[in-house]
């Protein structure tokens, strides 16, 4: 039996959560198949590059150019069958498909595995990160996601075959209107090495903007937000940090004038190094903290600005 | 039309459970419960549909045993028309609750199901897109508006990077998300009113479906925690021990 991942693109680019689905999939020690719907040449050369891959199984129709959950999912179960195990990396994309697909087989679906071991069994977060659950499926098909992050990703190079197939007829009862993008010449979120969030305490989407920036420039950091934070309109919704929105791992993160509530720290906890400003020595947030500045951020972040050297 | 909304009973979002000394699982013995934060967003918008004319009907639907009378009373103190408890001795899981779901949306013949995008207990984020499966019906996940026009739903829904607006056939289901709308508090005198209206309740296993676990439970952890860290007293201190570490240019 194989395993088949599916390929997550935003129509331009492959997401690199790919490689690491790739990396997760190894597990099985069964030939891993990728699915790529829709998507442009860059998109299936990246695909094709990726090691460990056995197949690129590519599925181009006009209705795949914006996929619709719907028309992602029966393409996917038309293929189910050659499959022990279908899997993708978690993001808006794939929470909106697989659950989907795993109806349709009539199996349980797994969301945001941790680890993978023997015998279906798979560590899950549950109660925003307080608390894990080992869990093991009786299905015959294993439909997951997994948390990106806590694999490697897999390493390009490699020259993989490329399969054309049709996709089964478009769906119909949902249709594509519109979309929006939050431009950013940021890095990504979910990728970026540094990640400067940012709270309430901000005040405005002005002095958002006019303190974390400087910072986020001279370090190449990718901003990031909490609820508070977005629901008082100063940061868009993509960049909000937590339980509810993006889960984030980055070498350095730093939590600026936020509060460190348990749905934000779900998002975040896993980063290799967390600096916290607040100025409240008593912040939950400090207890995640490596590195805890007691102060006014209005006063230290124009400072650290200063005081760090430019990685561009 | 009716609109059905799926009202789940879980940990209230402030408590930082526990697990059991066994690590058989999470010790909620007293713990306090309420109504999962976005299906409280689903509940509104419902009302809200209502109010603007464009339903006639909101239901609201649990599954569990009849501890979740609670999260019912709350949804029909909101203001919800009726509400529907399917109770089961066995512990449902998310497949499982689909099917019943199903049964109670095809029993209703709702036009629209609002439920949340994710339970803040399990996290699964699934249900609505299992739903939408099991009745082959369009789905539209995570929204964060919508508009009903005529046999039509628009609903923008976000996603990583942005937006994403689309169009469904009704019947249709939809997850909320938190930032769908703001939902009403409750009032004393609605509570107390809820509290005598009739919960309707179903029996789960007289409907006839396959509501068996899929998933077994092993084993429950507290995940490791970081070390803890330092108080520095100020930025170039910050700065200099950061530099000090491995990969980490400043
Ligand atoms: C179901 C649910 C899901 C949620 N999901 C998420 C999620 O995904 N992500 C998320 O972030 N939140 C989420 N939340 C919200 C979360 O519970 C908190 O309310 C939120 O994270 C708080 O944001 P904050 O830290 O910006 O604001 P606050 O809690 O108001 O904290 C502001 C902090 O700034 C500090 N401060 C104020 N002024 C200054 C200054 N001048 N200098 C330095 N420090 C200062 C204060 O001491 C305080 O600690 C969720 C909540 C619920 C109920
Ligand atoms: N036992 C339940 N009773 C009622 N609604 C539920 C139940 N379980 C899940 N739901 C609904 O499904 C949504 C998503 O849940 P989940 O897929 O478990 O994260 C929740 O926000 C509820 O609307």
């Amino acid at each position: 039996m194989k395993t088949l991942i599916l390929a997550e693109h935003n129509g331009k680019e492959l997401s690199p959560a790919v490689q690491q689905a790739v990396t997760a999939a190894q597990f099985w020690q069964a030939p891993i198949d990728l699915l790529v719907a829709g998507g442009n040449d860059a998109i299936l050369q990246t695909a094709a590059s990726i090691q460990g891959v056995t197949r690129v199984i590519h599925a181009n129709a006009a209705h795949l150019a914006h996929p619709l959950a719907e028309d992602i999912a029966n393409l996917v179960v038309s293929l189910a069958e050659d499959y022990q195990v279908i899997l993708a990396s978690h993001s808006s994309y794939s929470r909106n498909v697989l659950p989907r697909v795993s109806a349709l087989l009539d199996v349980a679906m797994i969301s945001n595995a941790l680890t993978i071991q023997a015998d279906n069994t798979y560590t899950r977060s549950c109660y925003a990160g307080n608390v894990h659950y080992v869990v093991q499926s009786i299905d015959k098909t294993q439909v997951l996601t997994i948390h990106g992050s806590n694999f490697a990703a897999a390493s390009l190079g490699a020259n993989t075959e490329i399969i054309n197939i049709d996709a089964p007829a478009a769906f119909t009862k949902t249709r594509w209107v519109s979309e929006t993008h939050n431009l950013s010449h940021r890095p990504a979120l979910s990728s970026a090495k540094i990640v400067i969030s940012g709270g309430r305490s901000l005040g405005s989407a002005e002095k958002f903007e006019e303190v974390l920036s400087p910072l986020a420039a001279k370090l190449g950091a990718a901003l990031g937000a909490t609820r508070a934070a977005v629901d008082a309109g100063y940061a868009p919704n993509d960049i909000q940090v937590g339980q509810t929105g993006v889960v984030v791992a980055p070498e350095l993160y730093f939590a600026i004038g936020v509060s460190g509530a348990v749905q934000h720290t779900y998002g975040m906890k896993d980063s290799k190094i967390i600096v916290a400003i607040n100025q409240d020595p008593d912040a939950p947030i400090f207890q995640v903290a490596d590195y805890g500045l007691v102060a006014d951020l209005f006063d230290v972040v124009p400072k650290l600005t200063e005081e760090v050297n430019s990685r561009n | 039309m009716k609109i059905l909304v799926a009202v789940k009973r879980v940990v209230d979002y402030n408590i930082k459970v526990r697990v059991k000394p066994d690590g058989s699982d999470v010790d909620i013995a007293g713990v306090k419960m309420g109504v999962n934060p976005f299906d409280e967003n689903a509940i509104e918008e419902a009302l809200r549909l209502k109010e603007q004319g464009k339903a006639t009907e909101v239901i609201a639907v649990s599954f569990g045993s009849t501890a979740n009378h609670d999260v019912l009373r709350h949804a029909l103190a909101m203001g919800a028309d009726r509400a529907i408890l399917v109770e089961s001795a066995e512990k449902l899981q998310s497949l499982g609750v689909a099917k019943l779901l199903k049964a109670v949306v095809l029993r209703e013949q709702a036009n629209l199901i609002i439920l949340g995008k994710q339970s803040i207990d399990d996290d699964a984020g699934q249900m609505g897109q299992i739903l939408a499966a099991l009745l082959d019906y369009p789905q539209a996940t995570f929204a964060s508006t919508i508009k009903l026009d005529g046999n039509e739903a628009i609903v923008t829904r976000e996603v990583d990077g942005g937006t994403e607006t689309i169009a469904l056939d009704l019947p249709a289901v939809i997850t909320a998300d938190l930032r769908l709308n703001e939902p009403r508090f409750v009032k004393l005198p609605n509570l107390m009113m809820a509290r005598k209206k009739p919960i309707e309740s179903i029996n789960a296993s007289e409907l006839g479906l396959d509501i068996q676990p899929r998933l077994t439970l092993l084993k429950v952890n507290e995940p490791p925690v970081r070390k803890p860290g330092i108080k520095v007293n100020s930025v170039e201190e910050l700065v200099s021990k950061l530099r000090a570490h491995e990969g980490i240019q400043l």
